[in-house]
């Protein structure tokens, strides 16, 4: 028996005013699979994920999570934001909440769980994360990695189907990267569904089941990592792929 | 008598000042409550008009700056006057009290709503981003997100434009309102005497010299926190 796939976006357009972003985009995911974005700057990879949660209201197409239609107008989508998890490349914690408050705000008033509980569930999310020790830190106490972890923390405490992750390394120090990825790798070890935006090639090539190289509002093509990175079909694909290499 | 005499007698008669000090007491009390008020329903509209306007309805954001434009333009006496002697020919009074609160509160609004939309508008769009994709509400997240962060930013010119508006409680005495001034004008009308006006203006020191202090605390303990 095949599962229905976790995210279905299919022929997804966006446009911005004139500026047309995404050109019929789609996008299937399976339960438990680890989809990898890539594609030079303004290709729209940021746009693609975040119509994945409607931060970004795409123009045409369907969307459906976890077998919500995204786009229906009857959808709830706060009740279907609770299931898809995202993380920013700027972390974006909120500045004036410990790292506990920031992973318990939403178990306290999206799922209405009382402090206790939502406290106890909050911890055992810094505990993924590795941060058990910094529940009472403020994020200006801590470094950029683990902003970042406590951010992922923020979100799977709420036991999404679903982590989106828009570049989530590419603000940290290079030392910073691998504490990060790291707790990626186990997420996806535990069995997590993650769409992930990202140029960090080694981790692509460890833990994606699938590459996507994105140009112009395309798919232009997809593959494995070792089809993509290795055997690249398209010539915008080469041009791209040995373009980050060098870096 | 010397010139000091003089001077003594004019300004600080004992005999003046001890008749007229239960009538300065009383405009002190006046001063206090009508301050209080404007505090409160000043800064409680102009945050309920920054809420409004952060919905982003575009006909009522049009007409909230257009009323917030307005009433930081007109200097507050000009408010005072016409509620005072405009409000009758249109059928409705309003005592001198009334009055003065009534348009500094507005005055008040008008310069809080800028303030606490400028402090919404520093709150970065991320802040939005990530609380809503927990899947927070709009109003959840400009309550629990939003706000806390855009309210400390609002505190140091919030505290010192309220407490410049404030001391036009002192404007009230052009519409009879026995607040300090008005109690110690009409104290220096009774006795040809100027000894009250100097009572008056210890009153406003007793009350506003802690207020300036307060505020300057704010400012300090608000800039470090940055
Ligand atoms: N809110 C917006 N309004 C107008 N244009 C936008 C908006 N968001 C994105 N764009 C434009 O859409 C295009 C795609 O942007 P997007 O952020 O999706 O690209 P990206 O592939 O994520 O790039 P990067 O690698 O630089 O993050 C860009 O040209 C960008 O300027
Ligand atoms: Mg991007």
């Amino acid at each position: 028996m095949t599962s229905r796939p976790i995210v279905e976006a299919r022929g997804v357009h966006k446009h911005f005013g004139t500026l047309h972003v995404l050109k019929g985009v789609d996008l299937v995911v399976a339960e438990r699979e680890l989809v990898f974005v890539i594609g030079p700057s303004g290709s729209g990879k940021s746009t693609l994920l975040r119509c994945l949660n409607r931060l970004e209201e795409p123009s045409a197409g369907s969307i459906v999570v976890d077998g919500i239609d995204l786009l229906d107008r009857r959808t709830d989508i706060n009740k279907a934001r609770r299931r898809i998890g995202m993380v920013f490349q700027g972390f974006n914690l909120y500045p004036h909440m410990t790292a506990l408050g920031n992973v318990t705000l939403a178990l306290r008033k999206v799922l209405g769980l009382p402090r206790a509980e939502a406290e106890a569930r909050g911890r055992v999310a810094l505990e993924r994360v590795h941060l058990s020790d910094r529940a009472d830190h403020y994020p200006s106490q801590l470094s950029g990695g683990q902003q970042q972890r406590v951010a992922i923390a923020r979100a799977i405490a709420l036991e999404p189907r679903v982590m989106l992750f828009d570049e989530p390394t590419s603000a940290l120090d290079p030392e910073l990267v691998g504490g990060v990825l790291a707790v990626m790798r186990e997420l996806r070890e535990d069995g997590m569904t993650m769409v992930v935006v990202s140029h960090e090639m080694g981790f692509a090539r460890a833990a994606a089941d699938r590459v996507l190289f994105m140009d112009d509002g395309l798919v232009v093509e997809e593959g494995t990592p070792e089809q993509i990175f290795g055997a690249p079909r398209h010539e915008r694909t080469r041009a791209f792929i040995s373009q980050i290499e060098r870096h | 008598m010397t010139a000091w005499e003089r001077f003594a007698d004019s300004f600080l008669n004992a005999r003046v000042a001890a008749e007229y000090l239960p009538k300065i007491v009383d405009g002190f009390r006046l001063t206090v409550v009508l301050a209080l008020l404007i505090v409160v329903s000043g800064l409680a509209a102009g945050l309920l008009l920054a809420l409004v306007r952060s919905l982003g309805v575009r006909p009522l954001n049009w007409l909230i700056i257009f009323v917030v434009d307005l009433f930081r333009a007109l200097p507050p006496l000009v408010v005072i006057v016409l509620l005072f002697f405009g409000l009758p020919a249109a059928g409705m009074q309003l005592s001198g009290f009334a009055s003065t609160w009534l348009a500094l509160s507005l005055v008040l609004m008008a310069f809080a709503e800028e303030i606490f939309w400028a402090g919404i508008t520093s709150v970065p769009k991320g802040q939005w981003e990530a609380a809503r994709s927990t899947g927070l509400t709009f109003v959840q997240t400009l309550r629990f997100v939003v706000l806390p962060q855009a309210i400390r930013l609002t505190i140091p010119p919030l505290t010192n434009r309220t407490i410049a508006i404030t001391k036009g409680t002192a404007l009230a005495s052009v519409v009879a309102v026995q607040e300090i001034l008005g109690a110690a004008h009409a104290g220096v009308s009774f006795s040809f005497n100027p000894t009250p006006l100097t009572l008056g203006a210890l009153a406003y020191l007793v009350l506003f010299i802690p207020v300036v202090v307060f505020g300057r605390w704010v400012e300090t303990r608000f800039a470090w926190r940055r």
